[in-house]
């Protein structure tokens, strides 16, 4: 673990791209006592203010603070992050251990079944399984969860087929080694880098897919501070006040951008075959 | 060494064939890779039996056969007079400890990710044994196979070929196996590795006293580790015996070829080469009759026919060929 951390800490990019999450986090746990004022609050008296000394980020059409509601977004959008991506990558990962293992028609059954989700585009999918759920938050959740789980699966899939056929997997099972501990202790870690460069991507996407349904109005309601909301609202004022859209846009970006180059440094720092070259 | 002891092993009838699907909706006649026809043999407690054949003869689908790695599809393998074609997922289990596999490739046949330690702890961690032994086993197989043992937490890319061999026969040694197969254990490696790992499998034998079947294509690689030798030809064995009767005295026309071609480093010595003709056919249609008689430099008529019987050309030298049975009556 300590080796570990020292590979990727040779990554400067994904040291960036770490803390700024780490921050993000932060804020987001710490809302409360990061913000001047409370996020829902209307303040008509000061609509629309140009970022200033009062309101550090300005103001939006109802006077709401929007630095406020930034801090505040980003509970949601880690949220909705952390658990579609969690849920599709639980999902996706064992449907696709379990298809690329056992072969045969389970393996059918579960490639036709993510060739399905395939071919719709993600946000359209992902609409279709708001309309009918109905639109919350947990919804939401779950069909950018959804929508993600097919990629897991393939991505799973395909790496278990590539490694499933390698010597040290007949070197297990001919010490006897059980399937199921074969696919934890051998396939999974070796399976595991595209995995989580996915996982970094998918969090990235995720984020954008909770901003564009609530852009479309299909994610949390509208009062709500999500990034998503903040620039759907933004785009009726943002040609006289700049700073409605620029904010969450620019919240939206680092989060996607620093989950991106975090990712490529844990796929490194994850592999022993890369190790001390850099050192 | 040739002492007829216990029989470990017994094959009687072993055959695997290989199933090629046609393309998809067009009824095509179903094509068989005969991989492994026919094998009769018996492998001695303590003993080395070698295997040798050209790529593609079916060695080491054999090989795997024995472990039940590939399930046979037909014959029996006794294991200390157990079938263990009959035996469910849950016996052979039990009984995988004591027969165990040494890889042709040690670059592929360690997990990249697991330390050294794990790797030889798998099988004692599959057969529950405690935290302690285990470290303890760990220690005592590093020594005996000369691995330093603080390399132990070391990754399988951080050792050369021979190093990872090593590391992969004290895996296969971990639960004291009575019978291990190693196919092409040396292979892989460069020539003064080989003979290195080669000695370290001899010294381990005499100390640990299990038996091998040694699969290669080398053959003096094979006559130097074996107590016998069986040679085999697309899928079947054609000549099994002592391997200095072997060497000495080969009866099977394809022996002869196979041994005629060892380079003898000496220039003033000349040699009489057998030279095989043609290419090896292909096991999806093997030739009637005696499978090597396409390229038999002695081969007549009732080769093309018949398929040569397993005849004992004397004792303990056994070999199929019409040729050979003619000349002994």
């Amino acid at each position: 673990m300590i080796d570990f951390w020292k590979r990727f800490k040779q990554n400067h990019m994904a040291v960036i791209g770490f803390v700024i999450i780490l921050i993000i986090l932060l804020t987001a746990i710490f809302a409360k006592w990061l913000t001047p004022y409370d996020p829902y609050e209307m303040d008509p008296v000061n609509r629309l203010q140009s970022p200033n000394g009062e309101f550090w980020f300005g103001t939006d059409q109802f006077g709401r603070d929007i630095f406020s509601r930034i801090v505040y977004g980003a509970r949601i959008s880690l949220q909705v992050g952390i658990i579609a991506v969690g849920f599709s990558f639980i999902v996706g990962t064992i449907m696709g251990l379990i298809a690329g293992y056992s072969g045969g028609w389970v393996d059918n059954l579960i490639s036709r079944i993510t060739d399905v989700l395939f071919s719709f585009p993600d946000i359209l999918l992902a609409l279709v399984i708001m309309a009918i759920l109905g639109s919350s938050l947990n919804n939401l959740m779950l069909a950018i969860g959804i929508v993600y789980v097919p990629i897991f699966a393939r991505i799973a899939r395909g790496t278990v087929l590539n490694i499933k056929d390698s010597l040290y997997i007949e070197a297990a099972r001919s010490m006897g080694v059980r399937p199921i501990t074969i696919l934890w202790r051998h396939i999974l870690p070796n399976a595991m880098a595209p995995l989580i460069v996915q996982i970094t991507l998918s969090f990235a996407f995720a984020i954008l897919a909770e901003a564009a349904l609530s852009f479309l109005g299909l994610g949390v309601s509208p009062d709500t501070p999500s990034w998503g909301i903040m620039l759907s609202e933004a785009k009726d004022w943002m040609e006289l006040s700049w700073w409605t859209a620029i904010f969450p846009g620019i919240a939206i970006t680092l989060a996607v951008f620093s989950f991106n180059i975090m990712g490529d440094g844990l796929r490194d720092a994850l592999d022993p075959r890369l190790r001390n070259e850099k050192s | 060494m040739q002492t007829k002891t216990k029989e470990l092993v017994r094959v009687e009838g072993l055959k695997k064939h290989f199933k090629l699907s046609g393309g998809g909706l067009r009824k095509e006649p179903e094509q068989v890779v005969k991989a492994v026809d026919d094998l009769n043999f018996s492998v001695y407690e303590g003993e080395t039996l070698g295997i040798v054949g050209e790529s593609g003869c079916g060695k080491s689908t054999m090989g795997r056969l024995l472990l039940r790695l590939l399930e046979p599809t037909e014959g029996n393998i006794y294991f200390e007079n157990r079938d263990i074609t009959t035996f469910s997922k849950q016996e052979l289990r039990e009984k995988r400890r004591e027969f165990q596999m040494i890889f042709q490739d040690p670059y592929a046949s360690l997990n990249p990710r697991m330390t050294v330690k794990e790797i030889i702890e798998e099988p004692l961690r599959t057969y529950k044994e405690k935290q302690a032994e285990r470290s303890k086993r760990v220690q005592t197989l590093l020594d005996a196979v000369g691995i330093p043992e603080s390399y132990k937490n070391r990754y399988p890319h951080e050792f050369s070929g021979g190093q990872r061999q090593r590391i992969g026969i004290a895996r296969s040694l971990a639960l004291n196996p009575k019978f291990i197969v190693a196919d092409e254990p040396v292979a892989a490696l460069d020539v003064s590795i080989q003979a290195q790992v080669l000695n370290l499998m001899k010294d381990l034998q005499d100390e640990f006293g299990f038996t091998y079947l040694f699969i290669a294509h080398d053959l003096s690689v094979v006559n130097y580790i074996s107590d016998r030798i069986g040679v085999m030809y697309l899928g079947k064995m054609v000549e099994l015996a002592d391997s200095d009767k072997l060497y000495n005295n080969p009866v099977h026309p394809y022996t002869q070829a196979l041994l005629s071609a060892i380079p003898v480093p000496d220039p003033t010595r000349k040699k009489e080469r057998v030279m095989l003709t043609g290419e090896l056919p292909s096991p999806v249609n093997p030739p009637s009759g005696c499978r090597f008689h396409t390229r038999c430099p002695l081969a007549q008529d009732i080769c093309k026919q018949v398929e040569p019987e397993w005849i004992e050309v004397e004792e303990n030298h056994f070999a199929a060929c019409h040729v050979v049975k003619e000349r002994l009556s």
